[in-house]
């Protein structure tokens, strides 16, 4: 092999593991979900390829309430997260001095518990007659048929309390990094504490808050757990209708047309964002 | 898959102005992406129980004999936690039994096993409990049960209810027999519920608003719809079917649903977050010996449903000699008794019942009254009057008539 070939070949072969992984664990069952949404017939008799398209409009015109309905609590909940975290994110990066490591442990801790089983403890904090609405019932503070669960508020707080901590860790990652030298100069040029924040602060830290959100806002919209645990009827999100037509239907065609179709939104979702906030190298920045 | 290859003419002919050689490949990958699309199928394997030769079950069983252990995969609140029949059993065989409550649903049971069942491989049990419905037909469609040797189940053959020996959904009981039977009807919390429910209309009653649970299974529901929309679930029509689902879809939309539920129902139940719910009639008896609740069960005026649970050895069981003989074991009426006092489900070996009896009579104080409600309630041992009140669930001839059902009720359980 000649040194020019070889020099040419080495980029490629560095990206070869990375390459095939994603090939073999993305594109290869993306094409099969693809393919399988095409396809009609039953799990006695064998699922056919038909191109079948109008799976796609059945299922869409279908499910479109909970569709929109999981978009919603994903926004809902991110908008939340981002509240919630950052606040958090800053005290722990500018205000926790020699105690980082501890606060950023305890921001891990939760991940020692399976996160069914948090998700499920949520079901008993909250409870009818728990521990919470038990006592404001009994003082006839609250009706005796009150409830938080079955609610789709009772969803989106547990979407956002289980997604919490990948939205802190970026925004603090981001915080960390920024230079105390620029906030001292904008002090010295006469900035109040808000105005630097808002001048000097914030927009570097804007990459965390990107990262925090394509982290969590994915997994979020398409999550089933917390609406299966904690949700009620008119709070189904389009997690809980896939998982219901893999495994409970077995309509394939149709859970793998739904799953494509949140996918598509997804992404497209996730890239008007990336382009809205004009950092378009965010995801660049944020994964240094 | 079909290896495509790409005519080097017509890709020099493409490489013109118009399309970079860039693009050459991604239609390349494209086309190769597409017909790998179209050769990705999933099989099925129907082979039909008509197609079942005569001569399977000596196939199944001859040159077998039984192992060291018997894996049972079992529903949650179907035994005494503390397994005394398993224990007898390994006394008296030598044989270890690993039970397990793995299974809540039978969809999701299905869903689970049946890859694995498909390519023949084991699914790691030797027995497992299934309710008769879609996901039972399809296994017996797809031969995924093990046919059973009746000449090697004396205590079946003498002691099951001649009901329990040929059941509409496996006749002849070919490939099962049941565990236990129950009905599903209404379970409630005398605390909160002071006029107790009698009829169907009453999972209407706005007063209970957002305390009332339903069952998400689609063929639970539906019969309840069918049922209070005047049909008979077991010869209902796709008419019949969108009558139920307008008085379920009004029944949630009127705000009174609370969830769909799984078998997890019985504890919202007990710690108060449902005041009444569907129910399947021996959960509530457990549920208050476990943890001292006092739940009550009606079987609605204008119907239950009545269904089996059947033990089934799945086709690649390690082994289904010592699966048999557990089934059968559990065909003795002693033990049979044993299980119905604690599971107090409909027992198919009305032997049980003189059983308990003398139980009732040998024992004392609390237990002497548990044991004696065991003996003569209707929900353990039901009368051919109290049959005649209960309907049995649909038949789906055919894939495309359950998928319809599916498309009828599915959207009321997940909206």
């Amino acid at each position: 092999m000649s040194g020019r070939l070889r020099a040419r070949l080495i980029p490629y072969l560095t990206i070869l593991p990375g390459g095939l992984w994603l090939v073999v664990f993305f594109v290869v069952p993306m094409i099969a979900m693809v393919s399988l949404s095409l396809q009609q017939g039953d799990v006695v008799h064998g699922f056919q390829q038909v191109w079948h398209w109008q799976t796609y409009t059945t299922s869409i015109s279908a499910y479109r309430d909970q569709l929109l309905r999981s978009l919603k609590y994903g926004l809902i909940s991110t908008v939340l997260q981002i509240v919630i975290a950052y606040p958090i994110a800053y005290w722990i990066a500018f205000r926790a001095g020699s105690r980082k490591s501890f606060y950023l442990f305890l921001l891990l801790l939760p991940f020692f518990v399976s996160f069914v089983l948090r998700t499920i403890s949520w079901k008993f904090i909250l409870a009818d007659n728990g521990i919470l609405l038990g006592p404001l019932k009994n003082i006839h503070l609250l009706p005796q048929d009150y409830h938080i669960l079955a609610t789709g508020t009772a969803v989106i707080g547990g979407l956002t309390y289980n997604y919490l901590p990948f939205m802190i860790l970026p925004i603090y990652v981001a915080l960390e990094r920024v230079d105390l030298k620029l906030v001292e100069a904008a002090y010295d040029l006469y900035a109040t504490k808000v105005r630097a924040f808002r001048k000097v602060i914030l927009p570097l830290s804007i990459p965390g808050i990107f990262a925090g959100v394509v982290i969590t806002f994915v997994p979020v919209t398409s999550d089933y757990v917390n609406a299966h645990i904690l949700g009620g009827p008119t709070s189904t999100m389009i997690g809980n209708v896939i998982q219901n037509q893999y495994l409970g239907t077995q309509d394939y065609p149709t859970a793998s047309a739904l799953s494509f179709v949140l996918m598509a939104i997804l992404l497209i979702g996730i890239f008007a964002y990336a382009r809205a906030l004009g950092t378009e190298d965010a995801l660049e920045v944020a994964a240094r | 898959m079909t290896e495509q290859r790409i005519d080097p003419a017509l890709l020099r002919g493409l490489s013109g102005r118009r399309i970079g050689r860039r693009d050459i490949f991604k239609i390349a990958g494209l086309g190769a992406a597409v017909s790998a699309a179209a050769a990705c199928g999933v099989k099925g394997k129907a082979t039909g129980s008509a197609s079942q030769a005569p001569d399977a079950v000596q196939k199944f069983w001859a040159g077998k004999s039984a192992g060291p252990t018997i894996r049972f995969a079992n529903w949650p609140l179907y035994m005494d936690p503390s397994h005394p029949e398993l224990k007898k059993f390994t006394a008296q065989t030598g044989m270890k039994v690993t039970y397990k409550e793995v299974i809540n649903d039978d969809s999701t049971w299905f869903a689970k096993i049946q890859p694995q069942l498909a390519a023949k491989k084991s699914i790691g049990y030797d027995l497992m409990v299934m309710t008769n419905g879609v996901e039972f037909e399809e296994c017996v469609e797809l031969g995924f049960y093990a046919p059973l040797d009746h000449s090697k189940m004396p205590n079946y053959t003498a002691n099951a209810a001649p009901k329990y020996k040929n059941e509409a959904f496996d006749k002849g009981n070919v490939y099962s027999v049941p565990w236990a039977s129950g009905i599903t009807g209404i379970g409630y919390n005398p605390k909160y519920i002071k006029t107790p429910p009698t009829s169907l209309e009453d999972l209407l009653n706005t007063a209970y608003k957002g305390k009332i649970g339903m069952f998400f299974d689609t063929q639970e529901i539906g019969n309840f719809g069918m049922m209070a929309t005047g049909s008979n679930p077991e010869t209902s029509t796709p008419d019949d079917w969108k009558k139920a689902a307008t008085w379920l879809t009004q029944q949630r939309d009127s705000g009174v649903v609370r969830k769909y539920y799984d078998q997890d129902y019985i504890s919202a139940l007990a710690n108060g977050d449902i005041w009444m719910c569907m129910a399947w009639s021996g959960d509530i008896f457990q549920q208050n010996a476990s943890s001292g609740t006092n739940l009550q069960f009606v079987i609605p005026t204008d119907g239950g449903t009545l269904w089996t649970d059947n033990m089934t050895i799945p086709i690649t069981a390690e082994n289904p000699v010592g699966a048999m003989q557990l089934i059968d074991f559990f065909y003795d009426p002693k033990i049979a008794a044993s299980l119905a006092e604690y599971i107090n489900y409909i027992t198919p070996v009305p032997a049980a019942q003189a059983i308990i009896a003398a139980d009732a009579a040998a024992a004392s104080g609390e237990d002497k009254a548990a044991l004696e409600q065991v003996a003569n309630s209707p929900l353990v041992f039901p009368s051919q009057s109290d049959y005649s009140k209960l309907h049995y669930y649909r038949d789906f001839k055919t894939p495309a008539e359950h998928q319809e059902y599916q498309a009828v009720f599915n959207p009321i359980v997940t909206s």
